[in-house]
């Protein structure tokens, strides 16, 4: 079942041409990687899905994105319920200066979910989903800014998690981490994709050969070619994805 | 880019070609020791199989190496792990040169049955099949790999011929039978050299398709 | 010691500096000394209970009247200008396209008129607000006049801060599908709190200083006021007018200690201030 499906959307910033007739369609429960050298559109693309690409200022879009038949690129949407259903992981990990527990609490809160009953249950689920309960569940008002790397990573994935979210945009989620981290942040994504559907940016080839289960490989604004992950990575159709993939680019 | 990678995978081919043309020369050799009855011959072919065992270890570690370090993918990968599978076929051939050498050794007098003609050509077309294979490997060459292949026909053709003669031999003289076996030994090996050539083959197909015996791999 | 001497042999280069800079902090440190010290020393012996007495005139000149002045010029100055400035200064680094025009003019405008003398702000003040319109010498004259003055600083003070919160946060905030007002209040706003303080500390010290631009707006009467519509002048301006006078240096003495303790005092508040907003 197509949980994203992508049609001939093109994105402009001012003059520049960031993203060029892209098609793609996102399975639900699947991991979806964005693979392509730097500045080839993959996180525009990513930002496109939440539309955070509003808040670039000349930033124009035409084309269709449809999150369950329905196009999220249409002016009535409403662009905040629309990032409660896809949540977003950054690149480098921004807990806000707060508690952790109210880190976890800020989006249900925005959402008005009340009650410090809820709010608890709701902190330990979210928690316990980004795989980081154990750690956390002594010292939840603690400043999350006094965590390791990986441990705001993850609890950012728990705060993108407590607003029940159907999809899951990861940034570059492990380019900051540490292997020992990075490896808890895949495993994480596996086990999450049996509710969400994730879709991820990454600039290490062996982390969307690991765990995502579709790739594209974007070049210079274009999807040269998308397939499923094992078959892209041994027998890729297009020149350029094999000459990216095996390091031998540019 | 990956200057450094793709140096490996040179050397990774050299070395390659190297033990092929090893086992070439134990397939030449043990035939022309059984042509010219030279046991010396011959145990200088047995004696040279440790050197290609050892050039299978050497490709090993190469290729172990490369997987660990480079992490290949896609076509990196299949040609890295082809050299895998195909060096033990080659080792395989090889042990077939040395026990071919190892009958010569044995016996003397074969010359007598034998139609001379017919072992050196099957010697001929079977050093040819795994010097093709090998250099289909290096060229990346698919067609070449094919022909390898069926050229495997040709060997078993031969082989067929070889028997029937050694068959004839024996109707005619029963005494003989102990040189006729041997013999039949020994064309029973050079047609598996063919066969290992095939599996070789099949390997190149693989590492430039990504198709193993018309199938996918996963 | 020997330690330096040894680093000075073999980087002459680096000793030189380190030299240069230990001298300029001797400097330094010696001038607020000396400065303090000279206050204090010819100020303390000069206070007596008569300076705080509720009534000023030309044989007791109490410094008293001129206290409850400055504060009320403070509190008001800033009731105009802190709203308006940090205000104007969350529109412009959170609502306003940045590095537009608008953005690049106001900050010219701003970062201008802090740099000019406090002088014209009082002539300005005293032609539009005491002349043009007629509320002639009076503590609302003179607030509006310094709101005026310390305006630009808090909009740039308080815009800095607020850019300095990392953007990461707040796209974190827009990611989790909260809006514009509320990334403002509950992200920005609380760790940029102790920033604005900076820049209110900052502008409280200079309408506790100032002189020029009073005298013109707020006048020099030295007695309580009965309005904000009275004449009333602060203890700079009390100061300025004693020294000025040259009859009761004594007195001025006594009141720059005052003042001293009343611009650390509210320093000290406004950090308090500050640690428990960023805390909390």
């Amino acid at each position: 079942m197509d949980k994203l499906k992508i049609d001939h959307l093109d994105l402009y910033y001012e003059q520049f041409h960031a993203l060029k007739d892209v098609n793609l369609t996102i399975q639900r429960n699947a991991i979806a990687a964005f693979i392509g050298p730097s500045g080839c559109g993959k996180s525009t693309l990513l930002k496109t899905l939440n539309r955070m690409n509003d808040l670039i200022p000349g930033c124009k879009i035409t084309g269709e994105v449809k999150l369950d038949g329905e196009n999220i690129l249409a002016p009535d949407t409403d662009v905040n319920l629309l990032r409660k259903r896809v949540g977003m992981v950054f690149q480098k990990p921004n807990p806000f200066p707060m508690s952790i527990y109210d880190n976890i609490c800020y989006g249900p809160r925005t959402h008005g979910v009340r009650g410090r009953a809820r709010l608890d249950e709701l902190v330990e689920t979210s928690l316990r989903n980004a795989a980081i309960w154990e750690e956390l569940k002594d010292r939840l008002n603690k400043s999350a800014m006094s965590l390791s790397g990986g441990q705001q990573q993850r609890l950012c994935i728990a705060r993108a998690l407590a607003v029940q979210p159907e999809v899951l945009l990861m940034d570059e989620p492990t380019s900051a981490l540490d292997p020992i981290s990075t490896a808890k942040i895949e495993e994480l994504a596996m086990t999450l994709k049996e509710k969400y559907t994730i879709v991820m940016v990454t600039h290490n080839m062996q982390q969307a050969l690991r765990i995502s289960d579709q790739t594209s490989f974007f070049l210079l604004g274009e999807i040269v070619e998308t397939g499923e992950t094992e078959r892209l990575f041994s027998k890729p159709r297009d020149k350029r994805t094999e000459e990216y993939i095996t390091g031998r680019f540019g | 880019m990956r200057r450094v990678f793709d140096k490996q995978l040179e050397e990774l081919e050299q070395t390659m070609i190297a033990m092929g043309s090893m086992i070439e020369e134990a397939i030449d050799k043990a035939c022309q020791a059984l042509l010219d009855d030279n046991t010396e011959l011959a145990r200088s072919v047995m004696e040279k199989d440790v050197a290609v065992d050892q050039k299978e270890r050497e490709i090993e570690g190469m290729c172990l190496r490369l997987l660990l370090k480079q992490q290949p993918i896609a076509n990196d990968l299949r040609k890295v792990s082809s050299a895998l599978k195909m060096i033990t076929d080659m080792e395989r051939v090889g042990d077939q040169a040395a026990d071919i050498s190892e009958i010569v050794t044995m016996q003397s007098g074969m010359n007598a049955v034998l139609s001379k003609q017919l072992m050196q050509r099957m010697a001929q077309e079977t050093a040819k099949m795994v010097h093709s294979a090998i250099d289909a490997y290096v060229a990346d060459d698919v067609d070449l790999a094919r022909e390898v292949m069926a050229t495997d026909d040709v060997v078993d053709d031969l082989f067929t011929q070889i028997k029937q003669e050694l068959i004839q031999h024996l109707s005619r003289d029963a005494s003989l039978g102990q040189q006729a076996l041997d013999l039949l030994m020994i064309a029973k090996y050079y047609e598996r050299i063919g066969d290992h050539a095939v599996n070789i083959g099949e390997w190149v197909e693989f590492s430039v398709t990504g198709m193993y015996k018309g199938e996918e791999l996963q | 010691m020997r330690r330096y001497i040894q680093n000075f042999r073999r980087y002459p280069g680096s000793g030189l500096l380190h030299l240069i800079c230990t001298v300029s902090m001797g400097l330094v440190a010696g001038t607020f000394l000396l400065l303090v010290g000279y206050i204090l020393i010819t100020g303390v012996p000069e206070l007596k209970w008569s300076l705080f007495s509720l009534e000023y005139n030309s044989d007791n000149v109490s410094l008293f009247p001129a206290l409850v002045n400055t504060l009320l010029m403070t509190g008001l100055s800033l009731l105009i200008a802190a709203p308006l400035g940090i205000g104007g200064a969350i529109y412009l680094a959170e609502y306003a396209n940045r590095g537009s025009k608008l953005v690049k003019a106001v900050r010219l405008t701003a970062e201008t008129l802090s740099g000019i003398p406090s002088i014209l702000y009082g002539l300005f003040g005293m032609m539009f607000f005491v002349t043009s319109l007629k509320w002639s010498y009076s503590l609302l004259a003179g607030g509006m006049t310094l709101a005026i003055m310390i305006l630009p600083l808090i909009l740039r003070t308080t815009e800095e801060a607020l850019l300095s919160i990392p953007d990461s946060y707040r796209e974190g905030s827009f990611g989790l599908g909260a809006g514009r007002l509320r990334t403002v209040m509950k992200i920005v706003l609380p760790p940029a709190g102790s920033g604005i303080l900076a820049g209110i500390i900052l502008a409280i010290g200079r309408v506790v200083g100032e002189t020029a631009a009073l005298i013109y707006t707020a006048g020099t009467v030295g007695n309580l006021p009965d309005s904000l519509m009275s004449s009333g002048r602060t203890l700079a301006v009390h100061m300025y007018v004693l020294s000025g006078e040259g009859l009761h240096v004594k007195e001025a003495s006594a009141t720059a200690v005052v003042l001293l303790v009343i611009v650390a005092g509210m320093n000290a508040l406004s950090a308090a201030v500050a640690k428990k907003l960023t805390k909390g």
